[in-house]
C-alpha cells in the first residue's frame, strides 16, 4: 500500500528535443525597400511549435521589424494564412516536424493581392468581391419565428459554412493571379454556402452574379483552392456544384 | 405592438445577363466537344494506326481513299471543326489569363480568330475537293494507282 503513492507519482515529463530550423523570410518594407528580398533566420524550436511560433521568436528575439497579420493563432481567424514552402497554409496550423526540416523552409506573403509589408497584404480586393456576392441570409418572411431547416438541409451547405475568409485558396488559384477581378474561390465558396440553403431565397441574384464573364465560369479545375483550404473544404467541388446550379437556372 | 421594418438591407440591383452568356457557352462547348472528341480521336487512330496492315499502310493514296469515301469525309469534318474550335477556345482563356495589355490581347485574339477560320476553312476545302489524280496533270507528278489518261 505504502509505495502505491510513488507508482502513481506522475512521470517526470520528458525534455522535448529541440532542432535548429531555417526561415527564408521574404522582406519588403515599403519606405526602404525598392523590391522584396529573401532574409533568413536561425531560431532553435521544439517539436510541438508551429511555423507561427517561429515566426514570433524571430519577431520576439531577433527581428522586432518582422510585421505578419495573426490574431487567435489557432486556425479559426484566418488571420495568419502565407505561403510555406511554396503552398498556402495557416502558419498556425502548420508544425515544423511535418516540413522537412534539412532544407529552409521558405515563407513568403499570399500572391496576388498588393504586398503591403513583409507577410502583409492587402485584403481589400478579397474581401470585395467576397461582399458582392451577397453573403448574407435574403428572405422575405419576418424573424418572428425559427425557419426550421432538416439536418438534410443543413447538410447540403455544410462544407462551405467552415469558411474562415484566410485567402488561402483565392491566393493560391493561377486564375486569380493574373486576373485580379476573378472572383475567386472564397467569394464562390461563401455564395455556395446560401445558394444551398433552404431557408435563403436571394440563390437566383447570385447565380446570376457569378453567371459573369467573371464568375465561376473562369474557373479551370486546377484545385490549388482544396488543397490549399487549411479547413479541408472541398472548394473546387463547391464551385463544380455553382456552375451546374447556373446552368439550371435554380439551386 | 410590433415595429415592421421593411427590407432593412435591400440588395444591390443587380444586372440581368445578357440573352447570350459567351463564357457560359464556351464552358460548355469545352466539355460536349470533349466527349465527342475522346471517340473521334481514339476512333481515327485505330483506324489509322492499328487496324488492318497498321501504321505501314499509310501513304498517300490511304489518305486519298479515305477522303473518297462519305463516311470519312464527315468523321474528318466533324474532327477538324471540333478540335480546332476546341483549341481555339483553350487558347483564347489562356490570352484572357495572361495577356493583362488590353492592345496585345486585341490582337492575340484577332490572330487566333482569323488562323482558326482560315484553317477551318482551307481544311474543309480540301476534305470535300480533295482528287489524288486531277485531270491534265503530267503523268509523272501522279500516283502510281491513277488510271493513265
Amino acid at each position: 500500500m505504502s509505495n502505491a503513492v510513488l507508482e502513481n507519482r506522475p512521470a517526470v515529463p520528458e525534455e522535448i528535443p529541440t532542432f535548429t530550423a531555417t526561415l527564408i523570410i521574404r522582406r519588403f518594407d515599403p519606405e526602404v525597400d525598392e523590391e522584396p528580398h529573401w532574409q533568413d533566420f536561425d531560431v532553435v524550436m521544439s517539436g510541438t511549435d508551429r511555423v507561427l511560433d517561429a515566426l514570433h521568436k524571430i519577431k520576439w528575439e531577433q527581428d522586432g521589424s518582422l510585421t505578419f497579420r495573426r490574431s487567435c493563432a489557432h486556425g479559426v481567424c484566418g488571420s495568419d494564412a502565407m505561403r510555406i514552402n511554396g503552398r498556402n497554409r495557416l502558419a498556425c496550423k502548420t508544425l515544423l516536424k511535418d516540413l522537412d526540416l534539412s532544407k529552409p523552409i521558405y515563407v513568403e506573403a499570399i500572391k496576388g493581392l498588393p504586398l503591403e509589408k513583409d507577410l502583409i497584404v492587402n485584403m481589400d480586393p478579397f474581401f470585395e468581391s467576397y461582399r458582392e456576392v451577397q453573403p448574407f441570409l435574403v428572405a422575405s418572411s419576418k424573424p418572428e419565428k425559427e425557419r426550421l431547416q432538416s439536418p438534410v438541409e443543413r447538410a447540403r451547405f455544410d462544407d462551405t459554412t467552415k469558411c474562415i475568409l484566410c485567402a488561402a485558396c483565392t491566393s493560391s488559384c493561377p486564375v486569380f493571379w493574373t486576373d485580379g477581378q476573378y472572383f475567386g474561390p472564397a467569394a464562390i465558396v461563401n455564395a455556395h454556402r446560401f445558394i444551398f440553403d433552404s431557408r435563403d431565397e436571394g440563390a437566383q441574384t447570385r447565380l446570376d452574379i457569378l453567371n459573369d464573364k467573371e464568375g465561376v465560369w473562369r474557373c479551370r479545375t486546377t484545385f490549388n483552392c482544396t488543397e490549399a483550404c487549411p479547413r479541408g473544404i472541398q472548394v473546387t467541388q463547391a464551385i463544380a456544384e455553382v456552375k451546374a446550379a447556373v446552368l439550371r437556372g435554380r439551386p | 405592438m410590433s415595429v415592421a421594418i421593411e427590407t432593412p438591407r435591400s440588395p444591390r440591383p443587380v444586372r440581368r445577363q445578357r440573352r447570350f452568356n459567351f463564357e457560359k457557352w464556351g464552358w460548355i462547348y469545352m466539355r460536349a466537344s470533349g466527349v465527342v472528341l475522346v471517340v473521334l480521336i481514339f476512333g481515327h487512330l485505330f483506324v489509322n494506326l492499328v487496324a488492318g496492315q497498321g501504321v505501314k499502310a499509310i501513304d498517300f493514296g490511304f489518305v486519298g481513299g479515305k477522303l473518297s469515301q462519305p463516311f470519312w469525309q464527315i468523321w474528318d469534318t466533324l474532327l477538324l471543326w471540333l478540335a480546332l474550335i476546341h483549341g481555339a477556345n483553350g487558347m483564347r482563356t489562356i490570352v484572357n489569363d495572361y495577356a493583362s495589355n488590353r492592345l496585345v490581347r486585341r490582337i492575340f485574339k484577332g490572330a487566333l480568330i482569323a488562323s482558326t477560320v482560315l484553317l477551318l476553312l482551307l481544311g474543309t476545302l480540301v476534305i470535300y475537293t480533295f482528287n489524288p489524280c486531277p485531270a491534265g496533270s503530267p503523268a509523272d507528278l501522279l500516283p502510281s494507282f491513277c488510271a493513265a489518261p
